[in-house]
C-alpha cells in the first residue's frame, strides 16, 4: 500500500468476523501495525520485549583460544566472556585468505568444539587435587614413620606388600578426597625421586600425546620427563594412525596436503577417511570441489556419513580394500603402462622413470625349485669403488650398462657425494623393464599371495594357521650382470599384478574377468564383494583423470583402512596407485591420509623444547605399543607364532619364533628403542663401570656377553623391569587408547578386570622371554594424571591433579589440515585450584629438585639408543641382511650406549631455561642441523636471561608458557624465515640444486607469539617438511621432491615399491601385496563371524567389531559432554545390522553385552539398514563414565571399546637400522592395530544394575 | 504495490554435513538455560527420518499451518480465533514433552565423590524434569544417520505420502540432512494464533518474535506453527523461539548459525516483496502453484520501480542496497535453484533450500555411461539414490518438476565446471541445456562453491 494513492478496499486473508476483529483490536492495544489484510501483526524494532535476548547476547570480552584436543582441527575460537564467566564459543572467521578462486578456511570448527565451554563449570570438572584415601592415608602413616622424609616414606609404603596390594586394589573404585598441592606435589615427586634412585630414571614412564594440540602443554611435562631421564612413551604407532607404509614407501613420518588442496583435486577417493565426521572443519573443501566438476567416490563397508557426497559409493567387505586397490593398480598397469615404450602413457612412464624405485634393478634369488626376488642390486654389487657403494641401488641406461644415479641413500651422508644427492638423472635413459632392451631372458619367479584357502588343520597340521599364504609362479624379463640375474621393480611389479606380456611363462588371468589367479577385477570382486566392472571403471578413471589433469587424481585415506593388523599392506596398495599415476608431489593429487598425523608445524623449536636437549641428548623416547604390550602383560597371553605370517616364498627364518620374540630380537639389535633397557638402575650401571674401571659402554657389553645383564623385555615380569611411576597428562589411556584395557587394569594396575582370556600354553610361550609361573599384578607403583575433567584415566589414577582447560592458558596450536599456527589464550584464569600443566611441571620440577639434592645428587645415566633415521645409522645393516651371531658393536648391532650427565638438583632450573647444548650442537631436524646463535640472540632480548646472582644466570628465560611459545617459534623454519632459509642453503649443499628460493621472500620474517594470538598466522616453507607454500599456493606433500629433485629419505632416494629387508621377504612384502584381516578363528580358536557362539553362557552371534571414530566426540573427549549427548543416544552404543540383531532377538535400543576373551562391553543396541551384516560398530573411545551398567557376564562394570581389544605386534614394523626402516620417534614401531577383532553378542536382561 | 523487506535465509542441502555445529551453538547462545533444556531453535534432522519434534509434519495429527477454505479464503488448520478462545485452557493438538524428549543429565558428581566401593564409579542418567533416574529412550536426534532405521523410518510422514516404496535395505540405503530454525513466513500462523497479541512480525525484516512481556502462555504459537518451531518455556510459562539472532542482525553481524556453520551452506539476505500480494500468493488454489505465486510476490530490487516503490515505503537506501546484494534473490529468483520447505502449509516460509543432489553419477556411471556427461546425467536425475518424489514431498508439495528443475542446474553445473577445471574448451552447450549462459554458470558456481564470508551474508 502506498501513501499517495488512494486505497481500494483489502480483502481480509483470514477467515471469520471474530479473528478478524481480534487482531484488528490489537491495533489499540499495540503499539504496531497490523496486516491490512489482517494476516498479521507488524511492531518495529526497539520494543521492550526484545530486551531479554540482547542482554542475553551481550559480553564483556571475546578472546581467542582453540581447543588441544587430538582431531587435527586446529580451529580458532571466539570464547565469549561476561561477568567474569565463560558463557559460550563461536568460530573465528579471520583466517588469511586461500585466494580468491578457492573457499576459505573460514569457519573452522564442529559441535564438540562448540560445547567445549560446558566443562569449564560442568560436575565432571577436576576443581581440585585428588588422592585416593587409602594411599593418602598409608602415605601419612609412612612419612611420620620415616621421620618426615617423603622418599623414604613412598619406599617404605611400597615395600610393604600389603600395603601396596590394598591402595592398588583400590584403583578404579572410587574413595578419592580431596589433598592441597603441597602435598600431592610432594607425593608425585617422591615417587619419581625413589623410583629413580632405587630402579633407574627408564622406569619412569610419561605419557601425552599429540603435542601439535598445544605444544608446550605437551612439551613441558616431556621436557621434565627427559630432563630426569625418563620415557616419553610414542602415540602416533601406538594409536594406529602412523601409516607404516609411510616411513617405508616414502622414508617419511607422514606428509600430506592441507584440506584446502583437495579443492585442487579432479577425482576424490574417500577411502576409509569419513570426511563430515572426522573432519568436520574440512569437508566443504570436498563438497565443494564437486561443484567444479570433480567426481567424487566413497569406498566405505557401511553408508557412512560421507557417502551421501558420493557419486559412486562401493561397499567392499571390511579389511579387503587392498584386494579392490590391486585390482584398480591392475587395470592401471594394463592399460597405461604395460606395453611397449612408446605405448605406455608418457606422463606415467616418465613419472615412474624418475621419481620412483620402477628402474632399478633388483637380484632373483634361487628358492626351492625357482627364483624369488631378492636385494636391489647396488654399486658394492658392481664392484664400484665408491663410498658408501651398498647403499648405492643402480639402474640401467638405454644401452643396458649398469648406471649408479644420484640421489641414493649412499649419496646423502659423507663429502665425497656433496652436490650429489638429488633425483637428476642427468644423461641417463631408464628402461622401466628389461624388455625395453634389445636382449633379455624370461624367468619365472615366485610371489606371495595370502588370498588362498587355508585348508584343513587336519589335514596338514604343519601350515593349519597359515591364514592362506601361498604362492604364484610368473615370469619377468632379466638379465644377467655378472654373476646375477637382475630385472627391474616395474617388471616385478607387472608380475605381483598379475599384468602379463607376451610370451611371458608363468601362470597369468586371462582377462579382467578372470578371477582365478590374483590381481584382476573379478579376483577381487570374490574377495571384497565390489563389482568387477565397477573395480575396473573406477581405476581407469582415476588414472584417466589423472592423465588428464597431470596428476590431479587423489585418495582421502584413514582410519578405516589403517587399523588393521595388515594396513601397511593395504596403504601400500594405495600409494602404488598414485605412484603408478603421476599424482605424488602434485597439487590436488597423491594420498591424503587423515588419521591422527597431527603437524607440529614449528617442529625444530617444539623438539628442542620437548626434549630438552638444550640440555642432554638423547632422551628416552619409546615406542609405545612394545612398552604397553610388556607392561600390560599382553604378551603372556598372545604368544602368536611369527611364521604363521610368513611366505612360503620366505627363508623360514621367523620358524618356532612368536612376534614377541622378535620385539625382543629388534630391541637387542638397536632396531627399536627398549626402555626400561636393562634389567639394571642404568645409574648404577656407570658406577658399577667406573668402580671396575672400565668405559661404561664396554662395562655394558662385556656384562652382556657375559650373561650377567640381560635386556629388560627379556624379562618384564621381574620387579626390577617393572614401570614404576606413570605420569600421563592430556591423554586418556585408559578410557581411549589403551587396546587391551582390561590387561591394563589386570596387570598394570592391579585392580579388578573383566579379562577372560588364558595365558599362552608352554608350546606358544616366546622362547627368549623369562616366563613367571605367577603374573605379576599391580605393577605400577603411581599413576598421576592431570586432567580437567574425569576419565577412566583419573579414575583410576592413584593421583589426580586439576588442569586448566583451553580456555585457561596460553599455548600454540597447527595442524597438516590448514597451513596456520595459532594460540590459546585464557579467557578467565584457572579456577578454582586448578593449573596449567605449565605450571603443574614446574610446581613437581622444583619439588622433586630440593628432594634431589639430598636423594640423587648429580649422576651419570647410561642411554641405550636406537638406530636413528636420517643420520648415518640408516647404513648399519646392507642390503637390508639380518645377520646371526654378529659380535655386539654399540651402534651398529645392537644400541648406541650414551653416558650422560643428570644433576637432578638443577631439574626445576633447567626446565625454565634454554640450555648450552642448542647453540653449541645446533638443532637437528630430518638429517638438516640448523644453527641458531643468531636467533638465541633475539629471543634473549625477547624473554630475557635470568639475572645475575640466581642459578643459571645469563640462560634464556623459559619461565612462563608464552616465552616457552615465543622459543617454539623463533627456533622454527616454519616460523622464522632466517632458519628456513638457512636450512634450504644447508640442503642446497648436499642435494646441489636450488631451494633457497622457496623461502628467500620470507627471510626477514619472524613470527611472534604476539602475532600468532592477533590472528592466525601463514607458516613459511621450510625444509622441515617436504612441500610449498611459496607464492600462496596449497601445501602438498612432496612437492620440494618433484620439483626440486630432491630425493626421498629411503634408500634409492625414490618412492619405493619394493622393500628388500630380509624380514619383508620372509614376511611376502616386498612389494605391495593382498593381505586379508587376520584369521582370528583359526589363530586363536575365535569363533567365525555369522556364526552363533557363547557369550558368556548364553548364545550370541559371532560379529566383526569395528571402533570408527565418533560423531559425537573426539576420542573420549566430548563424550561425556551433555550437549553432545543429548544430540546422540545419551551413552554407549553398539551400531548393528538388522539381520544381526534379528539373529539374537534384538530391537533398537536394546542393551546388549559384546563378549570376548579380552573383556565385555556393555551398550545398547542402534539397529540400522545403514549397516552391513555380519559386522558392528562400537564408536571409538566410548568410556566407561557415561550410563555404563554392570555386566551380567562379569559382575563389573562394562568396559570401554577396547576391553574387547588387544595388542597384536606386525613384525615388518620392528625392522630398524636399514634405510627408511629405521626409528625415528612416531616414525616407525609396532602400531596398536584393533581392526581385526572379532566378538559374541547377545541380548541381556533389560533390566541394569549400575 | 507495497514493498516490505524480509531477512531470509536459503540452506544448501547439498553441502550440509549434517555435522549439528549449528544446533550446537545456537543452543549455547540462546536455549542453554532451565526451562527451556529441551528446547532447539535449530536442530538438524536426518531424513528419512521422524523429525523433532517426532513427526511435526503430519498435520492431519497436529493441525499447524493454514488450510484454504472452499471459498478461497485461509483459515487457521486449528480452527480460528473463535474457537481457539474456546479452548483457550486446554489444547490438544500440542505435542507433549515425549514427542520432543524428556531432557536428562547425569550424577556427574559421582565420578569424583563416590566412596570407596567395589565398582569403578559411572554417571548414571537423571531426568532434567524429575530429578530421578531415568532411561533414555528418545534425544532431539535420535534418529541421527538413520538408527533406528527399522524402528522408527516407515513413521516419517513423507515416505508415508510417497507412492513409491522405500525399504530399509542396505543396496538402497539413502539420507540427508535437514537443518531447520523458525521459517520467519511471510504468512505466520503462529501470529495468527496467538490470543495474547504477543507474537508479531518485525517490520523492518519481517522477523518474528514472542512478546516476552506479552506472553500469556496460552501456547497456541505452538500448536499454530506447522514447524513446530515456537516452544514453551515451562519455566517461564512463555513462548520463546527463533529470533534470527536480531541483536546480531542489527549490528550487521550473520546469524549464529548461519556464521557457525562449517559446511559453509547457509546464505543470509535481505528480501524485496509486495506485501500487498501475500494473502493472494498463500490461497491459491492448486498447492502446486504455491512456489510460484510465493516467488512472485517476491520483487526485483534493481527494477526501478520497485526501487522507487520501497523508497517511497520508508525502506533505507542502505537496505535497498543490501537487498540488491543479496544472495537469496539470486538462489530464489535467478537461479531458482532454492525451493521453500512445505509450501502447503500456506505460511509463506523464508527459509528456502537446494534440495541435495548427490549422488547421481552413481545410477549413471553403474549403466556404463559417462557419469559427467551432462546429457546421459540430466537422464539419470529422475534416478537419483534419494527418490525425488521424497525431496518433492518436503519442498513443492509434491510437485517434482521444480526439484528437477534445481539437481538439473546442479549437475549442469558441475558438467560445465569440469571442462572449465580440466582446462578444456567451455561448453556453452551444457550451460544453455539448463536455460543459462556459462557466463551464469560460473556466477552461481562462484555463489555456490567459492561462497566467500561477503557472498553468502
Amino acid at each position: 500500500m502506498t501513501t499517495t494513492e488512494p486505497q481500494g478496499k483489502t480483502r481480509h486473508a483470514t477467515d471469520g468476523a471474530l479473528s478478524n476483529g481480534l487482531i484488528e483490536l490489537g491495533r489499540f492495544f499495540r503499539k504496531g501495525e497490523v496486516a491490512p489484510d489482517l494476516r498479521s501483526v507488524f511492531l518495529e524494532g526497539g520494543r521492550k520485549g526484545d530486551v531479554f535476548y540482547r542482554d542475553r547476547w551481550s559480553h564483556d570480552k571475546v578472546v581467542r583460544s582453540t581447543h588441544g584436543v587430538n582431531c587435527t582441527g586446529s580451529c580458532s575460537w571466539k570464547v565469549y566472556v561476561k561477568d567474569g564467566i565463560i558463557t559460550w564459543e563461536t568460530q573465528q572467521t579471520d583466517y588469511p585468505s586461500v585466494g580468491p578462486d578457492s573457499p576459505e578456511y573460514e569457519p573452522r570448527g564442529c559441535p564438540r568444539g562448540a560445547a567445549f565451554s560446558w566443562y569449564t563449570y560442568s560436575p565432571t570438572r577436576v576443581r581440585y587435587p585428588y588422592v585416593r584415601g587409602v594411599l593418602l592415608e598409608s602415605y601419612r602413616r609412612a612419612k611420620a614413620e620415616q621421620g618426615g622424609d617423603p622418599v623414604k616414606a613412598w619406599a617404605a609404603l611400597t615395600d610393604d606388600a600389603e600395603t601396596s596390594r590394598a591402595y592398588k586394589r583400590a584403583r578404579g573404585k572410587g574413595g578419592l578426597v580431596r589433598a592441597n598441592w603441597d602435598e600431592v606435589l610432594e607425593i608425585v615427586a617422591a615417587a619419581h625421586v625413589h623410583t629413580i634412585k632405587r630402579y633407574g630414571p627408564d622406569r619412569v614412564a610419561g605419557f601425552s600425546p599429540i603435542p601439535a594440540m598445544s605444544m608446550v602443554s605437551h612439551g613441558v611435562g616431556a621436557r621434565f620427563i627427559n630432563l630426569i631421564g625418563g620415557t616419553m612413551q610414542s602415540f602416533y604407532d601406538w594409536y594406529a594412525d602412523l601409516p607404516v607404509a609411510s616411513p617405508q614407501v616414502f622414508g617419511d613420518q607422514t606428509d600430506v596436503p592441507e584440506s584446502a588442496d583437495w579443492w585442487n583435486s579432479s577425482y576424490l577417493m574417500m577411502w576409509g577417511s569419513n570426511v563430515p565426521v572426522t573432519r568436520t572443519p574440512d569437508a566443504h573443501f570436498m563438497t565443494e570441489a564437486r561443484y567444479r566438476g570433480t567426481k567424487v567416490v566413497v569406498v566405505s563397508p557401511d553408508f557412512a556419513d560421507n557417502t551421501k557426497f558420493a557419486d559412486e559409493w562401493v561397499a567392499p567387505h571390511p579389511g579387503t580394500d587392498g584386494a579392490l586397490a590391486t585390482a584398480m593398480g591392475h587395470v592401471i598397469l594394463r592399460e597405461f603402462l604395460a606395453g611397449s615404450p612408446a605405448e605406455r602413457e608418457p606422463y606415467f612412464a616418465g613419472y615412474l622413470t624418475k621419481y620412483t624405485d620402477a628402474p632399478f634393478l633388483v637380484t632373483l634369488e634361487p628358492h626351492g625349485d625357482g627364483l624369488v626376488p631378492g636385494k636391489f642390486l647396488t654399486a658394492e654389487d658392481l664392484g664400484v669403488d665408491a663410498a658408501n657403494a651398498a647403499f648405492k641401488p643402480v639402474l640401467l641406461d638405454e644401452q643396458g650398462r649398469p648406471q649408479v644415479p644420484n640421489g641414493t641413500l649412499g649419496h646423502r651422508f659423507g663429502e665425497a657425494d656433496e652436490g650429489d644427492w638429488n633425483l637428476d638423472l642427468g644423461d641417463i635413459r631408464p628402461p622401466l623393464s628389461i624388455a625395453d632392451l634389445d636382449e633379455g631372458l624370461q624367468l619365472a619367479v615366485d610371489l606371495p599371495r595370502f588370498d588362498v584357502d587355508p585348508g584343513d588343520p587336519e589335514d596338514d597340521p604343519e601350515r593349519a594357521h597359515a591364514g592362506g599364504a601361498g604362492s604364484v609362479r610368473r615370469g619377468v624379463p632379466a638379465r644377467r650382470i655378472g654373476d646375477r640375474l637382475v630385472t627391474t621393480v616395474f617388471d616385478l611389479m607387472l608380475a605381483q599384478y598379475g599384468v602379463g606380456r607376451d610370451g611371458m611363462p608363468g601362470e597369468w588371468p586371462t582377462g579382467y574377468d578372470d578371477a582365478s589367479t590374483p590381481g584382476t577385477p573379478a579376483w577381487q570382486e570374490e574377495l571384497t564383494g565390489v563389482p568387477a566392472a565397477q573395480a575396473e571403471r573406477i581405476g581407469r578413471e582415476f588414472a584417466v583423470n589423472a592423465r588428464d589433469s597431470g596428476g590431479r587424481s587423489m585418495i582421502l585415506m584413514g582410519a578405516g583402512t589403517n587399523h588393521w593388523f595388515h594396513s601397511d599392506t593395504i596403504y601400500r596398495t594405495f600409494l602404488a596407485l598414485t605412484m603408478m599415476t603421476g599424482c605424488q608431489g602434485v597439487n590436488g593429487g597423491g594420498w591424503a591420509h587423515y588419521v591422527g598425523q597431527e603437524k607440529v608445524r614449528p617442529v625444530t623449536g617444539y623438539t628442542q623444547y620437548g626434549t630438552a636437549s638444550d640440555w642432554v641428548r638423547p632422551g628416552r623416547a619409546m615406542i609405545g605399543t612394545a612398552f604397553w604390550y610388556l607392561a600390560s602383560d599382553q604378551w603372556r597371553y598372545d604368544g602368536l607364532p611369527a611364521d604363521l605370517l610368513s611366505a612360503p616364498t620366505g627363508s623360514g627364518r621367523f620358524a618356532g619364533q612368536t612376534t614377541a620374540d622378535l620385539l625382543v630380537e629388534s630391541a637387542k639389535r638397536g632396531w627399536m628403542p627398549s626402555y626400561p633397557s636393562f634389567d639394571r638402575n642404568p645409574l648404577d650401571l656407570v658406577d658399577e663401570a667406573e668402580a671396575a674401571g672400565v668405559d661404561p659402554k664396554q662395562y655394558v657389553v662385556d656384562e652382556l656377553d657375559a650373561g650377567r645383564l640381560r635386556f629388560a623385555c627379556e624379562d618384564p615380569d621381574d620387579p626390577a623391569n617393572f614401570p614404576r611411576v606413570l605420569n600421563i597428562w592430556r591423554a586418556n589411556i585408559l578410557g581411549s587408547s589403551g587396546k587391551g584395557n582390561e590387561y591394563f587394569l589386570k596387570h598394570l594396575l592391579g585392580t579388578d578386570a573383566s579379562l577372560r582370556a588364558s595365558e599362552s600354553t608352554i608350546d606358544r610361550r616366546p622362547e627368549s622371554m623369562t616366563w613367571h609361573d605367577e603374573a605379576p599384578e599391580g605393577k605400577l607403583d603411581l599413576l598421576v594424571t592431570s586432567d580437567f575433567r574425569m576419565t577412566s584415566t583419573t579414575l583410576f589414577s592413584d593421583v589426580v591433579l586439576p588442569a586448566a582447560t583451553w580456555y585457561e592458558k596460553y599455548d600454540l596450536s597447527s595442524t597438516d589440515m590448514h597451513p596456520f599456527v595459532h594460540s590459546f589464550s585464557p579467557a578467565i584464569d584457572p579456577p578454582w585450584q586448578t593449573r596449567t600443566d605449565f605450571d603443574i611441571f614446574a610446581g613437581l620440577a622444583a619439588r622433586f629438585s630440593q628432594m634431589a639434592v639430598e636423594h640423587l645428587g648429580v649422576r651419570k645415566d647410561l642411554v641405550a639408543a636406537p638406530l636413528q633415521h636420517d643420520t648415518p645409522d640408516a647404513m648399519a645393516a646392507p642390503h637390508g641382511i639380518v645377520g646371526d651371531d654378529l659380535p655386539r658393536v654399540p651402534g651398529v648391532t645392537m644400541p648406541k650406549l650414551v653416558v650422560v650427565e643428570r644433576d637432578y638438583p638443577q631439574v626445576a632450573r633447567r626446565l625454565l631455561s634454554l640450555g648450552p647444548l642448542a647453540a653449541k650442537l645446533g638443532l637437528p631436524t630430518k638429517g638438516v642441523v640448523y644453527r641458531v646463535e643468531d636467533e638465541l640472540e633475539r629471543l634473549a632480548s625477547l624473554n630475557g636471561v635470568v639475572p645475575e646472582g640466581r642459578q643459571g644466570a645469563g640462560s634464556i628465560r623459559l619461565d612462563t608458557a608464552e616465552r616457552a611459545c615465543e622459543m617454539i617459534l623463533a627456533l622454527s623454519g616454519t616460523t622464522n624465515g632466517q632458519l628456513a632459509v638457512q636450512g634450504f642453503r644447508t640442503l642446497e649443499k648436499r642435494t646441489g640444486k636450488p631451494m633457497a628460493f622457496l623461502a628467500e621472500d620470507h627471510e626477514g620474517e619472524h613470527i611472534t607469539f604476539a602475532d600468532v594470538r592477533a590472528r592466525p598466522m601463514s607458516v613459511i616453507t621450510s625444509p622441515e617438511w617436504s612441500g610449498s607454500e611459496h607464492g600462496g599456493r596449497r601445501y602438498t606433500a612432496f612437492a620440494q621432491n618433484v620439483e626440486l629433485l630432491k630425493p626421498w629419505h629411503t634408500l634409492t632416494g625414490r618412492m619405493h615399491f619394493f622393500l628388500d629387508h630380509d624380514w619383508m621377504a620372509e614376511l611376502g612384502e616386498q612389494m605391495p601385496v593382498f593381505r586379508p584381516p587376520l584369521d582370528l578363528a583359526r589363530l586363536y580358536d575365535y569363533p567365525v563371524p555369522g556364526e552363533r557362539a557363547d557369550a558368556g553362557g548364553e548364545q550370541g552371534v559371532a560379529v566383526r567389531y569395528l571402533t570408527p571414530h565418533s560423531k559425537w566426540s573426539i576420542h573420549s573427549e566430548y563424550q561425556d559432554n551433555l550437549f553432545m549427548l543429548a544430540l546422540s543416544r545419551g551413552g554407549p552404543t553398539i551400531w548393528m545390522s538388522p539381520g544381526d540383531a534379528d539373529r539374537i532377538g534384538v530391537v533398537d535400543n536394546d542393551w546388549i553385552e559384546a563378549v570376548n576373551r579380552n573383556g565385555v562391553v556393555v551398550a545398547r543396541a542402534v539397529v540400522s539398514h545403514r549397516m552391513p551384516e555380519g559386522t558392528v560398530y562400537m564408536y571409538h573411545a566410548k568410556d566407561r563414565t557415561i550410563d555404563v551398567p554392570r555386566a551380567e557376564t562379569s559382575g563389573l562394570r562394562g568396559g570401554i571399546h577396547n576391553s574387547l581389544t588387544r595388542i597384536l605386534l606386525k613384525p615388518s614394523h620392528l625392522i630398524g637400522g636399514y634405510a627408511q626402516l629405521s626409528w625415528a620417534f612416531n616414525y616407525l614401531g609396532p602400531t596398536g592395530n584393533q581392526r581385526d577383532e572379532v566378538t559374541v553378542i547377545r541380548r541381556r536382561s533389560q533390566e541394569v544394575v549400575y | 504495490m507495497r514493498v516490505m523487506a524480509q531477512m531470509s535465509m536459503v540452506m544448501n542441502l547439498d553441502k550440509c554435513i549434517g555435522c549439528h555445529t549449528c544446533s550446537v551453538t545456537c543452543k549455547q547462545a540462546w536455549t542453554n538455560r532451565s526451562g527451556v533444556e529441551y528446547v532447539w531453535f535449530n536442530n538438524v534432522e536426518t531424513r528419512p527420518g521422524l523429525g523433532y519434534p517426532r513427526r511435526y509434519e503430519d498435520q492431519e495429527e497436529w493441525k499447524g499451518g493454514w488450510v484454504r477454505t472452499r471459498n478461497g479464503r485461509l483459515k487457521l488448520k486449528a480452527g480460528g480465533k473463535l474457537k481457539k478462545l474456546a479452548t483457550i485452557f486446554s489444547n490438544p493438538k500440542m505435542p507433549d514433552i515425549q514427542d520432543y524428549y524428556e531432557p536428562w543429565t547425569y550424577d556427574y558428581d559421582m565420578l569424583l565423590n563416590a566412596p570407596a566401593g567395589e565398582q569403578t564409579p559411572v554417571a548414571r542418567p537423571v531426568s532434567l524434569l524429575t530429578g530421578e533416574p531415568t532411561k533414555i529412550t528418545w534425544s532431539a536426534n535420535w534418529d541421527d544417520d538413520l538408527g533406528g532405521s527399522t524402528a522408527t523410518m516407515a513413521d516419517d510422514p513423507i515416505l508415508q505420502h510417497m507412492s513409491e516404496h522405500v525399504a530399509e535395505e542396505f543396496e538402497q540405503t539413502f539420507m540427508f540432512y535437514l537443518p531447520r530454525i523458525c521459517e520467519h513466513c511471510l504468512n505466520p500462523s503462529c501470529v495468527a494464533s496467538c490470543p495474547s497479541g504477543a507474537m508479531y512480525k518485525r517490520s523492518e525484516d519481517g522477523i518474528v518474535l514472542v512478546d516476552q512481556d506479552k506472553c500469556r502462555g496460552w501456547r497456541m504459537c505452538v500448536s499454530g506453527c506447522p514447524y513446530k518451531k515456537v516452544y514453551f518455556n515451562h519455566k517461564t510459562g512463555k513462548a520463546e523461539k527463533c529470533t534470527l539472532c536480531y541483536p546480531r542482525i542489527e549490528v550487521g553481524l550473520p546469524t549464529v548459525c548461519s556464521e557457525t556453520c562449517v559446511g559453509r551452506l547457509r546464505y543470509l539476505g535481505l528480501v524485496l516483496y509486495d506485501v500487498d500480494k501475500v494473502a493472494e500468493a498463500a490461497s491459491v488454489e492448486d498447492e502446486h502453484d504455491l512456489l510460484e505465486a510465493q516467488r512472485d510476490v517476491f520483487l526485483d530490487p534493481h527494477d526501478p520501480a520497485v526501487i522507487a516503490q520501497a523508497r517511497a515505503d520508508g525502506i533505507p537506501e542502505d537496505w535497498i542496497d543490501a537487498a540488491q546484494r543479496s544472495p537469496i534473490h539470486r538462489l530464489i529468483s535467478e537461479y531458482r535453484v532454492a525451493l521453500p520447505l512445505h509450501p502447503e502449509y500456506r505460511t509463506m516460509p523464508m527459509v528456502w533450500y537446494i534440495p541435495p543432489l548427490s549422488p547421481v553419477v552413481d545410477v549413471v556411471a553403474g549403466s556404463g555411461a559417462d557419469g559427467e556427461d551432462a546429457r546421459t546425467l540430466f537422464a539419470a536425475i529422475d534416478k537419483l539414490r534419494i527418490p525425488m518424489e521424497y525431496l518433492a514431498g518436503l519442498f513443492t508439495a509434491g510437485d517434482m518438476e521444480p526439484v528437477a528443475e534445481s539437481l538439473k542446474k546442479l549437475a549442469g553445473m558441475r558438467s560445465y565446471m569440469r571442462d572449465v577445471n580440466l582446462g578444456a574448451e567451455r561448453d556453452e552447450s551444457i550451460a544453455a541445456s539448463i536455460g543459462m549462459t556459462g557466463a551464469e554458470v560460473e556466477e552461481m558456481y562462484r555463489l555456490l562453491a567459492i561462497a566467500k564470508y561477503d557472498e553468502r551474508y
